[in-house]
């Protein structure tokens, strides 16, 4: 059975093609851009094509994700949350804790071996906390988003953000910068600070061994190394962290068949 | 140049009628806030002089050159001056200031001055922060809650949606009003967010105009909240530049079903005038 998952993120859009919710025969995305719906038309027929299968062998799909009412060819939908737990099991068996940070959302679930959800945290409201807050920083200190985690890996030197708004912290990094203040110190004191938020978020829900990162801000080195040294644990990124929740999706379309 | 819409006119001004040189006392509030600084002047407790400007990076650098305009053409001298109580986030970087005191007792000193002492309540909308505060009728604080964490209902969360619509801060209120029908709010708390919706709202084609109502409402309705856990008693005043935002302000009027004080003097000048005030009661109390 080929099952899709369509992952409607604030930001991106992910597409991921399965077969019998054991193996990802393609991976696609793009930006959400302004007509969400002809964007995931575009990055869903990319799929199909990566995957050499038509639209009619497609048993099933399922979508999640912020916008996961509005995505077009899904029969049902499954919260990211749901989701997540599911393609992180599915990757990593022995996960139990999973951080996953998005571009506007920030989230901290525990879950079972069967990718069952225990308890969980959702940040939305915020952008501190969030991928965006990442891209303000960036602009502010006039850095490329890729270059801010392998730029702030270069400080060994702590300096605090007073701010936690992404407004007010944007204000304080132009202050940093009219203070002469290297641009490597200021950027690790950007992923200090995004660390934190979701640090004191997982110690709310809890975690334990093997916790997992997916998400877009996954791929950022700093951030991963803050996460490590705050909780004091090894933690495993996941690969292709943005694609988690689009697998987990997929997966979840071959129960649903089933149903149906 | 980019035209930076955010950016609002600084000013000065001198009392007309005052001569200081009467003044038993001549005392001066300086407000170094995160966004503004303002230095006011008084004369035995009345108006004299002040100026309103943005505040550079540096706290001691902004209250200096504050004071320099707002003695600027006038024949007074720094060296005339009594008594100066530095207040707002900057005031202990005030090189010149004899005290600091915290803006919260500053503003309700202010308002109770620029208002009346029927006032009761006072909401101070600063550029990073937003205090509820209430307040005896001499103007002594009773109790306040305030909101320093987040931009939402803040000055600068205006300034960025200014500068995101293009329209210059000044006239975001009236234009406010420029919609047939009053949209529903922006639903984003957070500015970060509520600035990528209006962007979508930008391209599914809202105008400007209505784009900043939906804004300006999602504004009033949070300072509302802040306000429904303190309790608004009658009168009402409101301090700070948000005080000169109409969109803004009325709205928030409608939600809480009373009118606004109107204020006699510059709303944004009432923590300087404050500082001014405390600096003159610590003088007549031999504390200077």
């Amino acid at each position: 059975m080929i099952t899709a998952g369509i992952d409607m993120g604030a930001k991106t859009i992910k597409v991921v093609i399965m077969e019998d919710g054991k193996k990802v025969l393609s991976m696609a995305k793009d930006l959400g851009g302004t007509d969400t719906r002809a964007t995931t038309e575009k990055i869903y027929a990319d799929a199909l094509k990566k995957a050499s299968v038509k639209m009619e062998d497609i048993t099933h799909v399922t979508s999640t994700g912020t916008g996961r009412a509005a995505a077009p060819y899904a029969k049902d939908n499954i919260t990211e949350v749901g989701a997540a737990a599911k393609g992180v099991i599915f990757i990593y068996p022995s996960a139990r804790t999973v951080i996953d940070v998005g571009a506007e959302e920030g989230k901290t679930l525990r879950c079972d071996a069967t990718g069952k959800v225990i308890d969980f945290a959702v940040n939305e409201k915020c952008a501190a906390g969030a991928g965006s807050f990442m891209e303000s920083m960036a602009r502010a200190l006039e850095v490329k988003l890729e270059e801010l985690g392998p730029l702030a890996l270069k400080s060994t030197n702590a300096i605090p953000m007073n701010a936690q708004c992404a407004v007010f912290a944007e204000s304080e990094v132009v202050t940093l910068v009219h203070q002469k203040t290297p641009k490597q110190d200021i950027a690790k004191a950007i992923h200090d600070a995004i660390a934190d938020r979701i640090t004191s978020m997982v110690r709310k829900v809890g975690f334990e061994k093997d916790v997992v990162i997916i998400g877009g801000v996954a791929k950022n080195p700093a951030f991963v190394e803050a996460m490590k040294r705050n909780l004091e644990m090894d933690m495993i990124v996941a690969n292709e962290p943005e694609f988690v929740g689009a697998i987990g999706a997929a997966i979840m379309a071959v129960e649903n068949a089933g149903v149906k | 140049m980019v035209e930076e819409y955010w950016r609002w006119k600084e000013y000065r001004w001198t009392s007309p009628d005052l001569d200081w040189k009467k003044a038993k006392h001549v005392t001066c509030g300086v407000d170094v806030g995160s966004v503004s600084t303002q230095v006011v002047i008084m004369g035995d407790g009345e108006l004299y002089a002040y100026s309103n400007q943005r505040t550079g990076s540096s706290s001691p650098e902004s209250a200096e050159k504050g004071l320099r305009w707002a003695l600027e053409g006038t024949d007074l001298t720094r060296e005339k001056i009594n008594y100066t109580v530095g207040t707002g986030y900057g005031r202990v970087n005030v090189p010149f200031a004899n005290r600091a005191i915290t803006e919260i007792a500053c503003h309700a000193r202010g308002a109770n001055f620029m208002y009346g002492p029927t006032v009761r309540t006072v909401l101070d909308m600063g550029g990073q922060d937003c205090k509820a505060i209430r307040c005896d009728e001499k103007g002594k604080v009773i109790s306040f809650l305030m909101n320093d964490k987040c931009a939402a209902g803040t000055g600068r969360g205006m300034e960025v949606f200014a500068d995101l619509l293009q329209v210059p801060i000044e006239k975001v209120g009236d234009l406010s009003f420029e919609v047939e029908q009053e949209p529903p709010s922006v639903s984003s708390t957070c500015v970060v967010f509520a600035k990528s919706e209006a962007s979508g709202l930008l391209r599914a084609g809202w105008p400007k105009t209505k784009v900043l109502a939906a804004y300006c409402s999602a504004m009033a309705h949070r300072i509302f909240t802040l306000l429904e856990r303190i309790g608004v008693e009658k009168d009402f005043a409101i301090t700070g530049g948000i005080a000169k935002n109409t969109g803004v302000v009325k709205r928030l009027e409608n939600e809480l079903k009373l009118t606004v004080s109107k204020p006699k003097v510059d709303p944004q000048i009432a923590g300087g005038v404050g500082a001014a005030l405390f600096a003159k009661t610590l003088l007549e109390k031999g504390k200077g």
